[in-house]
């Protein structure tokens, strides 16, 4: 039993108390305090339902030298995540019920996160033949993608819908027109002509996504079920409007934004650093505000970090040769309670709500709210600002674009069903 | 002057005071011993990453008529891709004793990212499409000779302007010193925009009553990219005798170099009296002297 006295409730609900919370079984057993053989002064803390992130690159199988399950899982709990998608990226790609799994069983023995890994929605990530929807359901998988690679074939993605759709498996998409959008590595406009770098246009973004919008309108269409559509890490303001015109005519459509295209510009690219190098690449501030009001107005349903670490070696090379990503399961959501929610008023129950109802809806799990009887998968955060030192990082990616930023936000208490699985509390 | 990585936040007088030096480096060139001793003492590394023969003499012969201690390292692209880290490369270097580093590589950036790895000054030699600035220098230096000064010159910048360092170092550069720089190329091959120029895909207004004209080199890369066919290309932008008529009378003509005769340019037109490009070379030099000198010696800008 513990007992969480005098903290203040934040969930999509809204925000309350202080109240006292006394957690036993793995549930929230009470709000009106109890007996506890722990107890803890929740005084100037808030607690909130576990965050839950929908795309992690936790490079485990093959690429362990960026980071692997047992570095990945620690850097989300320590990030306040209780849930944790990763992507099948890897090397073999998550293709296989077997290999999903693997991962989960490997993930259950470490006691951390709650793994949910995604699934290739084709074979070796290829882009041409599909996979096993209902076994990869059965066998755990959260959702289907080929994150990591643009899905060029449209007829492809149509068969992805329908075939996933009895099974209620959400088919994930990084929209990104690969022909148009050529070798950039940065966002296409003056500022890339004035840098001498390749561009990405917004346009890239837009197009991928409009026509993935008719793809989805003709699984629907034949479909006997309805399919689900998630757009992940969506960064243009056209893309948004696209979306926001889509989920106003009834298309069943998610989406996602990332930290970084929250909280950074193009602008960043000035110092020609390849920390900021990341796909889709960081667009201008109007881009942003839009991404802002998208959260705001529901049109985005989630935010998703996108953590993709890699070497530091690598992210040492020049912005032509170094991976794209940025890792952030650490920061994420100080980053966004500092830069969103304290510099700009953004409401703090509709961000944490990004950070756990909405994730959870795209995945078909319930909602979690701070009441009596609730699963005790909750993160306890502390406002108190300190700076953003990568090297205390358990990811293995000890590098940051934010680094020496001050935030405020931190999770110092992170519980999985009850079970503490981070504890940071002075 | 610390670095020279391109010319943002130059000013005026810092560029003329370069060039005045420049001058006098040139005088030196003119003498039958051309050696002074202004850099004894220091070791310059010139760090090609991306091979390029011209600019690597030009650069090594610049620091050794100063009397400069000189190493070269060749690296191919090839071993960085693998992922040998030209950090590790830098700081190899930056252990053996370096006081300036002349960086050049096919990607925008990595002379600015090697200032946060090197204490020694970086000299860009060249990065990507960004820029290119001793060549910059060396056109402006051998504009100011043909035509005395470029206060109110117009001058056009023809070609591949998207992809072209020298291009973009030339619309930073010239328009300090008072020109009116026009670029002027294919669509497929123009930035959006490009501040200190104005862009045309129409040669004829760029060569309309030009004091100059810059031809930059075509690569083969862009037709194999789709961005432009060739026949096009030559028959709407190759500079030809005809085309020069729009412009001022003798107006001269630059070209970085290496030329592709009878592509970007009438193959006739490089040997004529026109033609700067063997000027151009020549005073690579002075320019770069005088880089080397006020970057490792001279105090202010
Ligand atoms: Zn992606």
């Amino acid at each position: 039993m513990l007992l969480i006295k005098n903290v203040k409730l934040v969930d999509a609900l809204g925000e309350r108390g202080p109240v006292d919370v006394l957690i036993g079984e793995g549930r929230i057993l009470s709000l009106n305090g109890g007996k506890a053989e722990t107890v803890m002064d929740g005084r100037g803390l808030y607690l909130a339902p576990g965050f839950v992130d929908l795309h992690a690159h936790l490079r485990e199988p093959g690429q362990e030298v960026k980071e692997e399950l047992s570095t990945g899982l620690l850097a989300a709990v320590r990030g306040g995540y209780t849930d944790i998608v990763s992507m099948p990226n890897t090397s073999p790609p998550v293709d296989t019920p077997e290999a999903v799994r693997a991962l989960q069983k490997k993930a259950q023995a470490l006691g951390l996160a709650r793994l949910h890994p995604a699934a290739a929605l084709t074979q070796a990530q290829e882009g041409k033949a599909l996979t096993e929807a209902g076994l990869l359901k059965e066998a755990g998988a959260s959702l289907l993608t080929d994150d990591g690679h643009t899905n060029e074939d449209a007829g492809v993605l149509a068969a992805g819908l329908l075939q996933a759709s009895p099974f209620g498996l959400p088919v994930a998409v990084h929209a990104e027109d690969a022909s148009l959008r050529r070798g950039g590595v940065m966002n296409d406009g003056p500022l890339a002509d004035l840098l001498g770098l390749p561009g990405n246009p917004p346009e890239a973004e837009a197009a991928r996504i409009a026509r993935d919008l008719e793809v989805l309108r003709y699984a629907v269409r034949r479909g006997k079920k309805r399919p689900h559509l998630h757009i992940q890490h969506l960064s243009t303001k056209r893309g948004l409007e696209l979306l926001r015109e889509a989920k106003r005519a009834g298309l069943p459509v998610t989406a996602e934004a990332t930290p970084h295209h929250l909280t950074l510009t193009e602008e960043a690219l000035k110092s020609f650093d390849p920390l900021f190098k990341v796909a889709p690449p960081l667009r201008t501030q109007e881009d942003r505000e839009a991404l802002m009001e998208g959260l705001l107005d529901g049109t985005l349903d989630a935010i998703a970090t996108d953590h993709a670490p890699h070497t530091q070696a690598e992210k040492e090379r020049d912005l032509l040769r170094a991976p794209f990503g940025i890792p952030s399961l650490e920061v994420a959501f100080p980053l966004l309670y500092t830069e969103l929610h304290l510099k700009r008023g953004f409401p703090l129950s509709r961000l944490v709500e990004l950070f756990t109802d909405g994730p959870r809806k795209v995945l078909g799990l319930k909602p979690l709210h701070l009441e009596e009887g609730a699963e005790a998968s909750l993160v306890l955060l502390d406002p108190k600002e300190r700076p953003v030192d990568p090297k205390a990082f358990a990811s293995k990616a000890r590098y940051s674009p934010w680094a020496g930023w001050i935030l405020g936000g931190w999770p110092v208490l992170t519980l999985v069903e009850g079970r503490a699985v981070h504890q940071a509390l002075e | 002057m610390r670095h020279l990585l391109d010319f943002q936040g130059w000013t005026r007088p810092e560029v003329e005071n370069l060039l005045d030096t420049a001058r006098v480096m040139s005088e030196v060139l003119e003498r039958p011993v051309k050696k002074v001793p202004a850099l004894q003492g220091f070791t310059v590394a010139t760090v090609f990453f991306e091979p390029s023969t011209r600019t690597r003499i030009s650069f090594e012969l610049a620091a050794r008529r100063m009397s400069a201690d000189v190493v070269s390292f060749a690296a191919q692209a090839s071993s960085l891709q693998k992922g040998e880290s030209y950090k590790d490369t830098l700081l190899t270097l930056e252990a053996m004793g370096i006081d300036a580093y002349v960086i050049r590589a096919d990607s925008a950036g990595v002379p600015h990212q090697a200032t946060r790895w090197v204490k020694g000054v970086v000299i860009n030699g060249g990065d990507g499409r960004r820029a290119h600035p001793t060549q910059a220098l060396l056109d402006a230096y051998t504009l100011l000779e043909a035509l005395g000064t470029l206060e109110g010159k117009k001058i056009a910048i023809v070609g591949d302007i998207l992809h072209s360092r020298v291009a973009r170092s030339n619309v930073e550069l010239l328009p300090l010193l008072g020109a009116e720089v026009w670029v002027a190329g294919p669509p497929t091959l123009l930035p959006q925009t490009l501040p200190g120029a104005r862009l045309t895909p129409h040669l004829e207004e760029a060569l309309a009553e030009a004091d100059a004209v810059m031809v930059l080199r075509l690569q083969k890369e862009r037709m194999e990219a789709g961005l432009i066919h060739l026949q096009d290309y030559i028959a709407h932008y190759q500079v030809t005798e005809e085309r020069l008529r729009k412009t001022k009378p003798s107006a001269p003509l630059l070209h970085p170099g290496p030329m592709n005769r009878d592509i970007e340019l009438e193959g006739t037109l490089a040997d004529s009296e026109r033609s700067l490009v063997n000027r151009q070379v020549r005073n690579g030099q002075a320019v770069r002297m005088a880089v080397l000198y006020h970057l490792l010696v001279g105090k202010e800008r």
